[in-house]
């Protein structure tokens, strides 16, 4: 049984990080939802070679859903180049048809093989460490960790060698294409990973919950960095720890391991999305509420700059009346004219506010940038 | 309270921004009735959020916006808006009559619709434009000048007092620019007040009788002969503008 | 005498179900106009798999697997997602797309999660799932259609009082804005007909395919009218049209699940329409491409003669 336990959790990890790496590159092209399409559009694929080859875990299989994948996103540019339909509507349209051939396909002509629908849709990781790869007698573990353990190596390899053509092409497409980085060639190279790694994630937690380990871990990367290869590594981490957090889970309530990761999925990616430093929540809130008072000071020095020496003057740098000016309600504007005379920004004489040096350059400096 | 001259558009001490970064700092702009206004100034100078924010779609930080002496809300009536051309899908199933009798849409009120009135008033906006024989033309299958024209009859419709238009001239073919222009002088002529987002410093002088520099802040703003001048545009541009004389 | 009856009383079944699935083809085909017209497409796909949570929260909580109560779970969890995919598109540089696939997926694993919660305790099974990701038109019942019936009828009716607002809103929301609706008020009203058009229709085509029951009757439709009344009529018609001929299919062979086959009819008409619809279809293009070079090399010829 602990085998069993660090057998799920070892598949689950490479599974994680083999599919939060090109998930990198689908985020920041604006294309996870192709990584969707793909999940589902694949079915026919394998359901053909699975009736050809009757194992779902032939490389043949792995083979024809990668084709089928990139047959896919050809389909839907396809479509959208006629100009006929629409982006979304072209990737909403095209995976159900193809998904609903493979899910009729099945039950139509597989009803007693073993090919569940449930399994394809929903995964099973529970069941993964019970098909062994067995050579002269022994057992060399799980076979599921081997076929997910060559896809992360494929991913590595590819992401490694073509790293600098994947920046380029995924900032700048055009630079991409007029340096001769071929755009094109790199997209569905990029595609055909996608759908390999789908293809093989469908073993461990069904063509759903690809897309929460796809997009993911590095949609919450994406807010802990900006630099592309500290958010491989994070996206990687991310996975990773999802994937075990998400097993304990399942363990402990008795309850579905796919769900349980897709699950602390949410809360990972809700958790960094409240705290992370800078783009958070609890930060954006903070600095809002900071920046409110500064931006107030600023707006108050700029309005009297705007209107130094002019006629209006006296009138629009009255203290009693500066709120009706600026629309602010009175006590604001009392507590804003409060901070801006202890900062030494404004000085007060009687009724009238005027600017000091300090105030002047203030507002210089904010008109300027 | 001194009694001062009567005032089409009263913006005063506006400021906007968009999360934390600032798009307008204090603008004061007083545009008196019956004037062609063009709001000139370098790209994110901040011209099409003025006009969204004189039209209350964009809320100010501060400052304050009166059309005739009364907040937006109460003068929606007398308010005409030429958004920008690119701003919608072109594509949307509809044809040209329709998309001019939307400007009614507001002086209908909730769930009326158009009905003879409306359809007479779109025909006549669009004769006014020259578009009258593409009243059934799907949207789509207009050229950006038709496309152009077929927003100015919208606003036609609107029969406001006050007109404000986000760079209706831009990418326009030679036929609607003066098609635009015909328009501009007819309204100036009718006492309308009109308020341009303008990106052709070449054609300010020949179109326009009051011009507003932007650059984040009022640069200056007035008639053209005073305002219209090589210090202020520089002063707008900085030194990126070599073709002025 | 006996075999008459048990096949009229198919035949009742049958026509409940085929009222059923047109009435959600009409709902969803309308409903799901707007949807592709705003280029929310996707939008379906992540309402229909975000309501799984939903339906299993209001089951826990009341015991019940009334209709009306799972809709009504499926609606709010339907919600809740569209909600969280705008705040974070809006608080954060995170886009669109990857928001859109970090609700779907998530949602629908938490849902997972509690389904096998349920299961445990004995009260539901696999089939319940199953329907819940495929549908079920055959199981459609009576009190079904009412639901179905009242719901839908509901929604098309709050889309055609406000019809002008909400084609204004799709076409031009800047300028509604400015002549006085409050686009915002509409967004939500529009978003909500979407929601309950996804959650009727999960019943019969299932979550998986439930986008293109939203997608392709309004694909369809487009490429046959240039006016949005008839878009939204048309789509209404094509949406019940591959509700029912689907069923029928599905119906008459054993083991031809209902949701995958009415998606397959709804897409049918699309490759139909794509192709020869007047005007904008692929075909007519073609024609009109050929005669027009071929006008173009009778005019050079002559010219060159």
């Amino acid at each position: 049984m602990l085998q069993g336990h660090f057998d799920i959790q070892l598949i689950a990890i490479v599974t994680a990080v083999a599919c939060a790496l090109p998930g990198v590159f689908l985020v920041l092209r604006r294309m996870t939802l192709m990584s969707d399409a793909i999940s589902h559009a694949i079915l026919p694929g394998i359901v053909l070679a699975f009736f050809l080859t009757e194992s779902l875990s032939s490389p043949l299989l792995i083979l024809a859903a990668a084709g089928t994948g990139v047959l896919t996103v050809l389909f839907v540019e396809l479509l959208q180049r006629t100009k006929l339909v629409k982006e979304d509507a072209a990737i909403g349209l095209t995976f159900p048809a193809l998904f609903s051939i493979g899910v009729i396909l099945i039950s139509r002509f597989a009803g007693n093989v073993h090919l569940d629908m449930d399994a394809v849709l929903l995964g099973e990781l529970a069941y993964a460490p019970l098909n062994r790869l067995k050579a002269f007698g022994y057992d060399l573990g799980p076979v599921s960790l081997y076929v997910m353990g060559t896809i992360l190596v494929i991913n590595v390899v590819f992401i490694l060698l073509f790293y600098k053509e994947l920046k380029l092409a995924t900032f700048d497409a055009s630079l991409a294409a007029a340096l001769g980085f071929a755009p094109t060639l790199i997209h569905y190279g990029l595609m055909a990973l996608v759908s390999v790694t789908t293809v093989g994630a469908f073993d461990a937690v069904g063509s759903i919950l690809v897309v929460a380990l796809i997009a993911g871990p590095p949609a919450t990367a994406y807010l802990m960095t900006d630099k592309l290869s500290r958010m491989l590594i994070l996206s990687a981490i991310i996975g990773s720890v999802n994937a075990v957090s998400g097993y304990w889970l399942a363990s402990i309530f008795d309850v579905s391991i796919a769900g349980a990761i897709a699950t602390t999925m949410l809360l990972i990616f809700g958790l960094v999305f409240l705290t992370v430093p800078n783009r958070g929540l609890i930060a954006i809130a903070r600095r809002r509420t900071r920046q409110k008072w500064e931006f107030a000071q600023t707006m108050l020095v700029i309005h009297l700059f705007n209107h130094e020496g002019l006629p209006e003057a006296e009138a629009e740098s009255a203290v009693a009346h500066l709120h009706e000016h600026l629309s602010w309600n009175p006590d604001f504007t009392t507590q804003v004219v409060k901070y801006a005379l202890n900062n030494r920004y404004v000085s007060r004489k009687e009724t009238q506010l005027t600017l000091t040096e300090h105030g002047r350059a203030i507002a210089q400096q904010a008109l300027v940038q | 309270m001194q009694p001062s001259e009567p005032k089409a558009i009263e913006v005063t001490d506006l400021t906007v921004a968009y999360q934390d970064k600032p798009v307008l700092w204090d603008i004061d702009l007083d545009v008196p009735p019956g004037v062609l206004l063009s709001i000139v100034g370098p790209n994110g100078a901040g011209k099409t959020t003025l006009i969204k924010a004189i039209l209350g779609l964009v809320r100010p930080a501060a400052g304050n916006v009166l059309i005739y002496d009364k907040p937006y809300d109460a003068q929606r009536r007398i308010v005409g808006y030429v958004p920008q051309r690119g701003s919608v899908d072109w594509d949307f199933p509809t044809n040209v009559l329709d998309v001019v009798m939307m400007g009614r849409y507001g002086a209908l009120g909730w769930v009326r619709r158009p009905g003879k009135k409306e359809h007479e008033l779109a025909m006549q906006a669009l004769e006014k434009v020259g578009m009258e024989a593409y009243t059934t033309r799907q949207i789509s299958q207009l050229s950006g000048g038709q496309q152009q024209r077929v927003f100015l009859a919208r606003a036609l419709v609107q029969d406001a007092t006050v007109y404000l238009m986000d760079e209706p001239f831009q990418g326009v073919d030679a036929t609607t620019e003066r098609a635009i222009v015909t328009l501009l002088q007819e309204f100036r002529a009718n006492g309308k007040t009109v308020v341009v987002v303008h990106h052709d410093l070449q054609t300010v002088t020949d179109y326009f009788d009051w011009v507003m520099l932007l650059n984040i802040r009022r640069i200056a703003s007035g008639p053209v002969d005073e305002t219209f001048t090589p210090d202020n545009l520089r002063e707008t541009y900085g030194g990126r503008i070599a073709f002025m004389k | 005498m006996e075999n008459l009856s048990v096949l009229t009383h198919l035949d009742y079944t049958l026509m409940i179900v085929a009222i059923g699935a047109a009435l959600l083809g009409t709902v969803s085909g309308a409903l799901g106009t707007y949807a592709v017209l705003r280029r929310q497409s996707l939008l379906g796909d992540a309402i229909s798999h975000a309501a799984l949570p939903g339906i299993a929260i209001a089951f826990l909580l009341t015991g019940s697997k009334t209709p009306l109560i799972l809709v009504l779970g499926a609606a709010i969890a339907g919600w809740l997602g569209t909600l969280l995919i705008l705040s974070i598109v809006r608080l954060t540089r995170i886009k669109y797309d990857s928001a859109l696939a970090i609700v779907l997926s998530t949602f629908f694993g938490f849902g997972l999660v509690l389904h096998t919660l349920i299961q445990r305790t004995g009260n539901a099974n696999q089939a319940g799932l199953d329907t819940f990701l495929f549908g079920q038109a055959a199981t459609i019942l009576e009190r079904d259609v009412l639901t179905i019936g009242l719901l839908g009828g509901v929604a098309l009716i709050i889309m055609l009082v406000f019809w002008k607002e909400l084609k204004l809103l799709v076409f031009d929301e800047g300028f509604a804005a400015s002549i006085g609706f409050p686009t915002r008020a509409l967004d939500i009203l529009l978003t909500s007909l979407l929601v309950i058009a996804i959650v009727l229709g999960l019943q019969a085509v299932g979550a998986v395919l439930m986008s293109a029951m939203l997608v392709a009757p309004a694909v369809a439709a487009r490429q046959w009218t240039n006016r949005l009344r008839l878009m939204v009529f048309l789509a209404a018609c094509f949406g019940a049209f591959a509700g029912v001929i689907g069923t029928i299919i599905s119906s008459t062979a054993s083991r031809i699940p209902t949701g995958p086959t009415i998606v397959l009819c709804a897409t049918v008409v699309v490759g139909i329409s794509i192709a020869f619809a007047p005007n904008r279809g692929l075909v007519w293009e073609r024609i009109r491409h050929q005669r027009n070079r071929r006008s173009l090399k009778t005019a050079t010829d002559r010219l060159l003669k």
